[in-house]
């Protein structure tokens, strides 16, 4: 079966790149014609993931496989881990530090509001070894 | 391929074949061909970038000469509110509204006018209807079609309201019905332009079914004209023909739409990469907030179009100056929103910028534009007639260029011949020489 892969480089701190990933996954999935609810869908839950790795998990690397039936995309990073999945998956659960909260991120919605944009969300996080989080998203 | 209308069009004569608007088109529309530029017709959104940026002034807009009036029995100027914020020293718009009637006008109706209208009417809606949040405003036809086509999912969002200019040309036509008898056929409405978005829109209407308007006088062109007019008014001559007030005026500028909207929350964002970022945050949904836009595809706003003559900053100015002492509003909905003001029918998304017709299909070719991608230069360098090697890899994959076009490939093919490194290097142009070898390998 046909399928595109895409990669990305995801660097801490830098919040002049960060959702340039996630655009530009945007902007692939509109050229090959993907429904709109559908990119946005990806777009959106991306974009919060993306914001992530920059604010808590010093950068890291974002995977996309896309088939037309489902988009999946693996964000893997070397931070510091989630130490309790279920209390960060609260909505207004943030621990983002303050300098970041004054720039408008840091709410507290990014995994719920990922887990709301997707079909299926794991979390794979080991503390002080890293993060990755599945997303997959299908072509309905 | 296509028949879609478009007013930008270029001069063969005086066309260079530079890289000057390739690299500056917001949609990639534009590639040059045998030393010229030619306009994809169905990427163009007639924002008048390419105008702008030719250094060699061969893109034109295809405006209506003023002797076109002619052919009515009864003429009707529309003014574009932007045309007050031509003229230093402007005291009083009567001038400039007296003037339009001695260049062989019947009579003026300010577009400031319907602008007024299309604010009051959407305050209405604003308030009565349950639209979805942000409303985007649809006064800027070029903003419409970048929508249309690069943002198909966000036309829900937008306001279906017709733009100041046609609710001015449907309600002058009405008035001209009225007062002198004539039939349509005998009655021509002309718009006084600032940019090309708007003679496209009346030449091949948007969301309508028809244009009441039947021609477009570009700014640039009747300026001179009005200012030996002007020149020659004096006082005692001047015609009080102003009905309108700050809030119409304000509508030339960035920021007057949206701040007639009366919301507390708005955004009013101008020039096209600025207004592609907030598209962008929209689709987003990163402004759930806001609950009105105004976006202008010129800098500026209309006051920036590529058909003024004045500075756009300095045309703001003059009209903040002129606005001063003008009431706030003339113009009101008495009643209800007339159905002529919104929208004949839906406007449906146009997609040009996808790869192929389904999504399988897409997918091969763009695994075929990005390896290629990954053996291009990488430096979008325009020289293939391309905006970017990427553009170059889509249209190769799509049929319509090939890698020859690369002018590194001459390097490649020099490589097969006896040269020494050094030698086939001097045949780069200088920029260019010295390139990671590697990542010239051709496959």
């Amino acid at each position: 079966m046909e399928e595109v892969k895409l990669h990305y480089d995801v660097n801490a701190y830098d919040f002049t790149c960060a959702g340039e990933a996630s655009g530009k996954l945007k902007r692939s999935l509109k050229d090959l014609g993907f429904d709109a609810s559908l990119v946005r869908n990806v777009a959106i839950a991306v974009y919060e993931a993306e914001i992530n790795m920059v604010i808590h998990a010093e950068g890291g690397v974002i995977d996309a496989t896309i088939t037309p039936e489902c988009i999946t995309v693996v964000l893997a990073d070397k931070g510091p881990g989630i130490p309790d999945v279920e209390l960060a998956m609260k909505e207004g659960y943030s621990t983002a530090p303050e300098n970041v909260r004054s720039l408008g991120f840091g709410a507290g919605m990014g995994l719920p509001n990922i887990k709301k944009y997707t079909d299926e969300m794991t979390i794979d996080t080991t503390i002080g070894v890293g993060t990755t989080i599945t997303l997959k998203i299908y072509n309905k | 391929m296509s028949t879609v209308f478009h007013s930008v069009s270029l001069n063969k004569d005086k066309c260079l074949g530079c890289m000057n608007c390739i690299k500056r088109c917001p949609t990639q529309a534009i590639r040059v061909r045998r030393g010229k530029a030619t306009i994809i017709s169905e990427r163009c959104i007639d924002c008048g970038e390419c105008i702008r940026i030719c250094p060699h002034h061969a893109k034109t807009a295809m405006s209506d000469p003023l002797s076109d009036i002619e052919a009515y029995k009864y003429k009707i100027a529309l003014p574009a509110p932007s045309l007050y914020g031509q003229f230093n020293n402007l005291d009083d718009v009567n001038y400039v509204l007296t003037a339009l009637l001695e260049l062989g006008f019947d009579s003026v109706f300010e577009v400031a006018k319907g602008a007024e209208i299309v604010s009051d009417a959407t305050r209405k809606m604003l308030k009565t209807q349950d639209l979805l949040k942000p409303v985007i405003s649809t006064a800027c036809p070029a903003v419409i079609r970048l929508i249309r086509v690069r943002y198909p999912e966000l036309i829900d969002n937008m306001i279906t309201l017709k733009t100041p200019m046609d609710e001015s040309a449907r309600l002058a036509r009405q008035e001209a019905r009225e007062k002198t008898g004539l039939s349509d056929e005998d009655i021509g409405v002309f718009f006084i332009t600032p940019c090309p978005a708007k003679i496209t829109a009346i030449k091949s209407p948007l969301a309508a079914n028809s244009s009441d308007v039947n021609g477009a006088i570009a700014m640039s062109e009747i300026y001179p004209l009005l200012l030996q007019k002007m020149d020659k008014l004096d006082e005692k001559q001047l015609k009080a023909l102003e009905q309108s007030g700050k809030i119409g005026v304000g509508w030339a500028a960035s920021g007057g739409e949206a701040s007639a909207s009366l919301c507390e929350k708005y955004i009013a964002a101008d020039g096209i990469e600025n207004v592609i970022q907030i598209l962008e945050e929209v689709e987003d949904e990163k402004l759930n907030d806001i609950e009105f836009i105004e976006l202008n595809a010129c800098t500026g706003g209309c006051v920036g179009g590529c058909l003024t003559v004045a500075n756009t900053f300095v045309a703001k100015t003059r009209l903040s100056a002129l606005k001063k002492y003008l009431p706030v509003s003339c113009n009101h909905i008495e009643t209800e929103i007339p159905k002529e003001l919104g929208w004949d029918y839906p406007l449906e998304p146009l997609s040009v910028l996808k790869l192929a017709d389904n999504v399988t299909d897409s997918m091969k070719l763009m695994n075929q534009v990005s390896a290629m991608v990954e053996n291009f230069p990488g430096l979008d360098c325009g020289t293939c007639g391309a905006p970017t090697c990427r553009a170059l890899a889509e249209d190769i994959v799509r049929g319509y260029a090939s890698v020859d076009d690369c002018i590194f490939r001459i390097k490649n093919e020099m490589a097969t011949k006896e040269l020494a490194e050094n030698e086939i290097d001097k045949l780069i142009p200088v920029p260019f020489r010295g390139i990671d070898e590697e990542k010239l390998k051709w496959t």
